[in-house]
């Protein structure tokens, strides 16, 4: 027998409050890592956005179009290195419920913007010279098991043909990578033209929905972004300019500052089982009065006895907290799959996992500390006389 | 301090602050115990019987005075050292057993040998050994809850025994039993006494329990008031 066992049979003497106490801290985990996957997931976007990429959006909404003939002028723009444009489909497969993220873009110019794509020459070139070609990311192409060659409708929740229909026939000539961030391939693109000429709403080519450029120089940023929204002041579309990283973060925090939010709960569930846990702990160490006095008795150091009651309010929120993280895993893998298309970055990853050890840990030194300092320093005979 | 001597208080003194008030237990008090004695300690409520057990076992401070064990000085070590000692030199008997609950006979006889080094093979053995000197050996595995006062108290002693103490404190050791049972546990002190030449202190409220020792104190008011030897 070692001094675990006993801190083992403490903990276990009281079945029904080690299954309250560990249910309370079960829940605050469990939480914990769903929601902060969650929030993972939708903050892979930013996180993953590059330095140099800049996106130039109509200054009072980002739905609304700018003139087609922005694209040559920010060219023209010093420091800027390439221009794209991309104008928001709306797509879906077969059923409405079914999303699609859809892009018409600019064949010629997309994949040099978004170079980090790893992208088959060969596919590229057929795509850029086939008008009703499409590239899909490898993660839609593997969930919806496409192939270079399929045809696919792909209908607009938002756009109608002007012949009538809602559906465009694509063809995929390529599939594009992202080997670094797997996430960022769940959409698919193509061709402007063949968007803007077919689209009932066209209006002669004139307008896109904005343009993503990239910088020589990320240290000219800023000045790049003065010159252009400068440059279109006082015009009917005046622009707002961003990083992609802030466009990204605006993109994701239309639905809150999730930050805030994900912060707000897990310190809330974590304030409550605080306070529960500490209280039971403190709870049971006083019940234990008489036999912290009689182990003192037996010769147990002061010290001995306070690495105990330390290590079962440990062992308590590990338990609890393993536990909760466990199922917090399973439904975020579950989840996963689920929702693999629109949150493909949905995983409990390492860094949640460490961070919630280093929780359980902090929770259990705080919850145990009072209870322990109490044993640390009961006298031995006040100990006897409050049993 | 003689040879003979294991304990020795010298002028040994205890207050107790109760509000603003200081009361005094314990003046300049002195006593000796002789290694091998069994000797009970008799007095009313109050007396400081227990404190004085206590002092002696190095879980309560005197106030002033010194305590010496085997021509050691005790009554100054810090309170890490005291626990020490506490576990190479004392087996304490409550009268209340104060048994782990959780921890079956066996487990709660080995607590005293977790303070040893001692292998897992050999702490096995001395707790078998202390558990058949109390005659519980069979009830190793049963929890105290499943036993009755006298069979607890007996695996008490052979957990106050199992690491071989030269000082067996004994605080109102048969104060919870019937008399059948009480005589059973003290014959069982007696026999530590007598055939393992352990030193004990007992502390009663009973005559009867008294009659076993070999010497009896009777203590009032915090000083010796008469000394009897019973055999």
């Amino acid at each position: 027998m070692k001094d675990l066992y006993i801190v083992y049979k403490n903990l276990t003497r009281k079945k029904l409050r080690l299954f309250l106490t560990c249910f309370a801290i079960f829940i605050a985990f469990l939480i914990f890592g769903a929601v902060t996957s969650l929030q993972g997931a939708l903050n892979a976007g930013v996180e993953m956005a590059a330095d140099n990429r800049l996106m130039v959006m109509h200054k009072t909404n980002f739905t609304l179009p700018l003139p087609y003939a922005y694209v040559n002028k920010v060219k023209s723009v010093e420091g800027v290195s390439h221009v794209t444009h991309a104008n928001w489909f709306g797509g879906y497969y077969q059923q409405p419920e079914n999303q699609i993220v859809t892009l018409a873009v600019d064949p010629q110019s997309y994949f040099d913007v978004y170079s980090e794509f790893v992208v088959n020459p060969e596919q590229l070139r057929r795509w850029q010279n086939n008008q009703t070609g499409a590239m899909v990311g490898e993660v839609l192409a593997k969930a919806m098991n496409w192939k270079v060659g399929d045809r696919i409708p792909i209908s607009s929740n938002i756009f109608s043909q002007s012949g009538g229909g809602h559906t465009w026939e694509l063809t995929i000539d390529g599939i594009f990578a992202s080997p670094e961030v797997p996430a960022e391939t769940n959409n698919m693109v193509f061709h402007y033209d063949y968007f803007n000429e077919s689209h009932s709403f066209s209006d002669g080519g004139n307008t896109v929905g904005w343009l993503i450029l990239t910088t020589e120089n990320t240290e000219r940023n800023e000045a790049i972004i003065k010159q252009i929204d400068e440059g279109f002041a006082n015009s009917q579309a005046e622009t707002e300019t961003t990083t992609e990283k802030a466009f990204s973060k605006a993109f994701v925090e239309q639905i809150g500052n999730i930050g805030l939010i994900i912060f707000s709960v897990v310190f809330t569930a974590f304030f409550i089982i605080l306070v529960v846990v500490g209280n039971t702990m403190v709870l049971a160490i006083r019940e234990r009065t008489g036999e912290i006095a009689v182990l003192k008795t037996l010769g147990f150091s002061s010290r001995r006895i306070f690495a105990m009651v330390l290590t079962e309010s440990c062992l308590l929120s590990f338990l609890g907290g393993l536990i909760g993280l466990g199922a917090a895993w399973l439904i975020i893998t579950g989840a996963s799959k689920q929702f693999e298309r629109f949150l493909p970055s949905l995983s409990l990853d390492q860094s949640v996992v460490i961070q919630a050890l280093a929780y359980m840990l902090l929770l259990g030194l705080i919850t145990g500390i009072i209870p322990a300092i109490r044993a640390l320093r009961l006298n031995i005979v006040s100990g006897f006389s409050r049993d | 301090m003689s040879d003979d001597a294991l304990f020795q208080l010298k002028g040994l003194g205890k207050q107790f602050t109760k509000g603003k008030e200081t009361i005094s237990i314990f003046d300049g008090l002195d006593m000796s115990i002789t290694r091998g004695d069994f000797v009970a300690m008799m007095g009313p409520s109050g007396s400081g019987k227990t404190t004085l057990l206590n002092m002696l076992g190095g879980v309560d401070q005197p106030s002033s005075g010194e305590v010496w064990f085997d021509n050691d000085r005790v009554d100054n070590l810090s309170e890490g050292a005291l626990a020490k000692w506490r576990a190479n030199n004392i087996g304490f008997i409550f009268q209340f057993y104060n048994l782990m609950p959780m921890l079956n006979a066996y487990r709660n006889v080995e607590l005293p040998l977790l303070l040893t080094n001692l292998s897992g093979a050999e702490r096995e053995q001395r707790v078998h050994t202390a558990l058949k000197l109390v005659g519980l050996d069979d009830r190793a595995k049963h929890m105290p809850a499943e036993m009755s006062g006298g069979q607890q108290q007996r695996v008490a002693i052979a957990r106050a025994v199992v690491s071989d103490p030269k000082l067996l404190l004994c605080d109102e050791p048969t104060g919870d039993l019937d008399r059948e049972t009480a005589d059973e546990i003290l014959e069982m002190l007696q026999l530590l006494n007598r055939e393992f030449g352990k030193t004990i202190v007992m502390v009663t409220h009973d005559p009867a329990a008294a009659k076993f020792a070999s010497q009896t104190l009777h203590l009032n008011k915090g000083q010796f008031v008469e000394e009897e030897m019973t055999r």
